[in-house]
């Protein structure tokens, strides 16, 4: 159907013409991006991709929603991950306490996501196909070495999240590839997640954001730890350098403040409006350490 | 008697129910939908412009460019201080032969529906010849620039001068002379609900062929501008304010769109809607601030100010709207606030740039002044290694000065403060803020690795801009009053106040007056709800007009009665024995008494007054600074504003609270940024960082009722505005102290954390003390 003739009671739609579909299943879906592709876009939650419209930045020929597809909304634990359904709401990862309990940088990320209106609409799969560089579940996935599963009428591939976060809103999905599902990692006994952003309000896109997790041996070493970052590059930086350091280590404050300090010098980030690239260094330095020590912190916690 | 006291807003059960009518609300039969067509570049000539293809688009209407509107348009006039010289440089509804900034009415379409005129628009060709861009007031005042209005014959568009007093020679005695450039960034007034119109033609009719909806703010002074844009008699148009989701200043002037709406509607004989979105709002409604003051400033060992110069450069913007000159003068006339200073030379140039036109946002020229001179009253104690409380308190003004001319005209008038104790203000805000006792709380958080710091800012508002006010009071039949009144209703609680002071007069329930405003069919006159006059003007015409109108209710009573009219009075909807409150007559039996007499039991009054009153107050805040990220938390913030008498303290508090949002918004987070080329980068809500709940402290609100106003029989001075001047200063100030280790001078807004980190990060790597200018 069209809009086009639809608004003569008022009705203040604003985008350019599109026609739009609403397929109730993934195979529904797949056939219409199949048929569509380039011209196509994946209405999920609509967060970004209403208002680029309604401003017109953006104008896809076809809307393909696919919000009634209730195959897409789920969370599911298995013994290794955490799989999250692509359609499935923020605020849904947020309540779940099987969320909480096997990937606490999952639950405290996502409350980091804009403000509660924004997270009953928004989607996990949205956010990680959309790839802001700033965005949480981005930066979550990359730090935990997840995955996402995409969809087409060929069959389904799994990309890990380093391959799949290519630079600024760019991804390794296809034109007709559908995110069906995400993979988080479970956290291991013996193990601390953290996340710390620095937004200039409550509720904005980072300035930039760290994630780290620590895993740690049986004496109370390091045995695995990584570190990631948001708001420095067009795409999360994974810091193994920094934290390959640690390994084997029972590191103080000092040590890790070190370690982070080497951030300043690896990270390129850009300038723009909200802050230098200067200050974005600053900043990666100061969250890396954070999110580390708070992390270390928790794993610690658990081992007593 | 409500006067006084804090009852509860007459406004409110219908806007909370979501029973408010704005003006995109209404819907009338044929309605269309007007979309503007706005300019993408910052400067350059219009070559051509091709609207056929719009034109043919099916739901279109109507077309405009200024090619179809009439040769002898005249361009929007100044409504407050205007300056014959720069009419050379004001704005026409729709561009003609060039573009002047990014967001510039271009053309008009008119389409049955929002969606096809959008989609219309987009068929729109413009064919630019991009002329250099004059991003800003350097780059226009430079000797290559461009002119933007050659007929100008400068960018410089006009400068004000005072003088008081022989600067040079006190500068001179100076034993301290301080010289800094201080900086206000642009931003703007941003209500929430966007402007929006809607203009209503009907030939048919033998008078108010022409309605608009969605004016407001000054409803009687807009239909007399857009009569004469018209070339219709007033009488022939009809001015309605709907319910306003915030004025602020900008909202409510006479804007392009308030010609081109009603003269489309006039051309197709269909009512015509316009709302505003939120990326035309950012560029095409005036932004506000924009200012460089360089300060030069002799003193004693004291601290005692001998002399203050300031040379202040206005970033105008393109074109000269509404507003004239009135940001500029009132930057200079409100300049030295509460402090007494001999020798002053304030000169303000108004420099042309290729932005969005610039007016009035909430404390016009007195948020940029009191910046400017309250970081220096910082300043200056820093330099002498000084309380700056105490520096504060050599230079106020003292009681036995009032009243007292600073020297300095604007508005048309010299700046007299009436009354006001600025000395004991410094003293109260010493004592509850714990003045003294910080330095010890401050070395304590020190010695854990924590920044604090405390800071205070002083002002002087102004309010009650005349020349006059009108009101009518009537008592009807049903024994409630109606009170018309000039004034209009941009959300600060105007009915609630005017009801209140009828009640005082007439022995009614406030909630028993029903308050009728801007609707230019109902109210013969007005000048309109700005400059924080509504108490004082229209509330003190209520008052006269509800005096007036008790007289004749007490006469008409006396009469009847047998009994001296000075023996009676109104209470309870009675009429009483003054000296015993004795119910002797009913409203009921008045109003009976007054139908067989033929009398009329209505008054009206305009009140002129020929100057202004001025409040003042005190902001203070206490800071915390994270040295990692920069991050400012006000740990407490606290302000006192002397407004000479609270007609509804809950509405003044309301206003201050309000206010202090905006003014952190200024202070902390909003900026409307430029590139070189003239673009606006922070065009939507996603750049344009307001300031939400999370980020606005608790304000303790202290109303102080010290000085009423001599001016006016109520003592009212305005409350509109004090609540936002003061909150960078305090603000800056409290960061200041914070990092008086680290030598930071706050001179430009807003501030944001990384110039805070960066001095951090500097200032640990110096020694101790050093200054570090941002």
């Amino acid at each position: 159907m069209s809009w086009e003739n639809s608004s003569q009671r008022g009705i203040a739609v604003k985008p350019a013409v599109f026609d739009y579909y609403s397929p109730q299943t993934v195979h529904e879906a797949l056939l219409l991006l199949e048929q569509h592709g380039f011209e196509a876009k994946i209405l999920a939650g609509g967060q970004s991709l209403i208002p680029t419209m309604n401003m017109r930045l953006a104008s896809p020929k076809v809307l393909i929603d696919i919000g009634r597809i209730g195959e897409l909304e789920s969370i599911r634990v298995s013994e290794e991950e955490i799989q999250i359904g692509g359609m499935t709401r923020q605020f849904l990862i947020e309540q779940s306490p099987e969320v909480a309990r096997y990937c606490p940088m999952l639950a405290e990320g996502i409350k980091l996501i804009g403000h509660p209106q924004i997270r009953s609409r928004g989607t996990v799969g949205g956010s990680l196909v959309h790839a802001d560089p700033t965005a949480e579940l981005p930066v979550i996935l990359c730090t935990l070495g997840g995955a996402v599963t995409l969809a087409s009428l060929d069959g389904e591939r799994v990309v890990p999240a380093e391959e799949f976060f290519l630079t600024y809103l760019t991804t390794a999905i296809e034109p007709n590839e559908l995110l069906v599902a995400v993979q988080f990692p479970r956290i291991q006994p013996r193990s601390g997640h953290a996340i710390e952003e620095f937004a200039l309000r409550k509720g904005d896109f980072a300035i930039v954001l760290a994630a780290a997790a620590v895993t740690l041996d049986e004496a109370g070493k390091i045995a695995a730890a990584s570190l990631g970052l948001g708001g420095v590059d067009g795409a999360p930086v994974k810091l193994d350098q920094v934290t390959d350091a640690l390994l084997g280590l029972e590191p103080d404050s000092r040590l890790i403040q070190e370690c982070c300090e080497q951030i300043r010098d690896i990270v390129e980030p850009e300038s723009d409006i909200h802050a230098s690239a200067e200050y974005r260094r600053d900043l990666s330095v100061t969250l890396g350490r954070r999110a580390l020590e708070t992390a270390l912190g928790r794993a610690r916690l658990s081992l007593t | 008697m409500t006067i006084g006291t804090s009852v509860k807003r007459v406004e409110d059960p219908r806007l909370v129910r979501g029973k408010g009518r704005y003006v995109g609300d209404i819907q009338l039969p044929g309605q269309c939908e007007a979309v503007i067509v706005r300019s993408q570049h910052a400067h350059a000539n219009l070559r051509a412009i091709r609207t056929q293809q719009a034109a043919n688009r099916p739901d279109v209407l109507l077309v405009l460019t200024v090619n179809d509107l009439p040769d002898d348009l005249p361009p929007i006039p100044m409504r407050l201080s205007p300056e014959g010289s720069l009419e050379l440089a004001l704005q026409y509804p729709l561009a003609k032969d060039k573009v002047r900034y990014v967001g510039e009415p271009v053309a008009l379409i008119v389409a049955k529906n929002r969606y096809a005129a959008e989609d219309a628009a987009e068929l729109v060709e413009i064919d630019y010849e991009p002329l250099a861009p004059v991003a800003s007031v350097d780059q226009a005042l430079s000797a290559d620039a461009g002119l933007l209005h050659p007929a100008v014959g400068s960018n410089d568009l006009f400068v004000i001068h005072s003088q008081k007093g022989s600067v040079e020679e006190k500068l001179k005695e100076s034993p301290h002379v301080l010289q800094e450039e201080l900086y206000v960034q642009r931003h703007t007034g941003v209500p929430l609900e966007t402007r929006g119109l809607l203009a209503v033609y009907d030939p048919n009719r033998t008078s108010g062929k022409l309605t608009v909806y969605g004016t407001t703010k000054v409803v009687h002074f807009n239909r007399q501008i857009l009569a004469r844009l018209l070339k219709q008699d007033e009488s022939q148009i009809r001015c309605v304010e709907t319910d306003v989701g915030g004025g602020f200043g900008p909202r409510g002037e006479f804007y392009p769109e308030d010609f081109l709406i009603p003269y489309a509607a006039m051309q197709i004989g269909r009512p015509v809607r316009w709302i505003e979105d939120r990326l035309e709002h950012l560029v095409a409604t005036n932004h506000s601030r924009q200012q460089k003051h360089r300060v030069t400033v002799g003193f004693d060992e004291e601290g005692r100010i001998l002399a203050l110069r300031d040379e202040i450069f206005v970033d105008t913007g393109a074109y000269i709207r509404t507003h004239g000159v009135t940001v500029p003068a009132l930057t200079q006339a409100m300049l030295p606030g509460p402090y007494d200073i001999e020798a002053l030379e304030l000169t303000t140039h108004v420099v042309a740039t290729n932005k969005t036109p610039t007016g009035t946002y909430r404390g016009p020229g007195r948020f940029e002044g009191t910046f400017v001179r309250e970081r220096v009253m910082d300043m200056i104690a820093k330099t002498l290694g000084r309380d700056p409380l105490k520096v504060r308190e050599i230079n106020v003004i003292r009681p036995e000065q009032m009243p007292y001319s600073n020297g300095i005209s604007a508005l048309g008038q010299e700046v007299e403060l009436d009354s006001g104790d600025y000395p004991r203000i410094l003293a109260h805000v010493r004592r509850v803020m714990n003045w003294d006792g910080f330095a010890a709380r401050k070395a304590e958080a020190a010695a854990s690795g924590r920044l604090l710091g405390m800071g205070l800012a002083m002002f002087v508002e102004k309010s009650g801009l005349g020349p006059w006010e009108w009101a009518e009071v009537e008592l009807l039949e049903n024994g409630e009053a109606c009170c018309k009144t000039g004034l209009a209703d941009v959300g600060q609680g105007v009915k609630t106040m005017l009801a209140q002071v009828c009640s005082d007069r007439l022995g009614l329930p406030y909630t028993k007056i029903r308050v009728v405003h801007g609707d230019t069919a109902a109210v013969p006159k007005g000048n309109g709800s700005f400059a924080t006059r509504g108490t004082v003007m229209g509330g003190t015409a209520a008052w006269q007009a509800a005096d007036a109108l008790r007289s004749k209710m007490l006469q008409t009573a006396a009469g009847l009665l047998q009994i001296e009219t000075a023996q009676l009075g109104l209470l309870g909807e009675s009429v009483v024995m003054q000296a015993t409150g004795q119910t002797l007559l009913s409203f009921a039996q008045l109003l009976e008494e007054c139908r067989r007499q033929g009398i009329r039991l209505r008054e009206e009054y305009t009140f002129s007054a020929a100057h202004m009153t001025y409040p003042y107050g005190v902001h203070a805040a206490e800071v915390e600074v994270d040295q990692d990220t920069g991050r400012i938390k006000i740990n407490r913030y606290y302000l006192a504003y002397d407004v000479g008498r609270a007609i509804n303290p809950l509405l003044v508090k309301g206003q201050l609270v309000g206010g202090m949002a905006q003014g952190l918004g200024g202070a902390l987070f909003e900026k409307l940024y430029y590139d070189e080329t003239g673009q606006l980068l922070s065009g939507t809500f996603m750049d344009y960082l307001l300031p939400s709940s999370m980020e606005v402290p608790d304000v303790e609100v202290e109303i102080l009722e010290w000085a009423p106003s001599l001016l006016n029989p109520l003592g009212v001075k305005g409350a509109g505005e004090g609540g936002t001047v003061a909150v960078a200063p305090a603000v800056a100030n409290a960061v200041c102290h914070a990092l008086q280790d680290y030598g930071l001078a706050i001179t430009s807004l807003p501030i944001r954390p990384e110039l805070i980190r960066q001095a951090i990060r500097q200032g640990k790597n110096r020694p101790k003390g050093a200054e570090v200018l941002s």
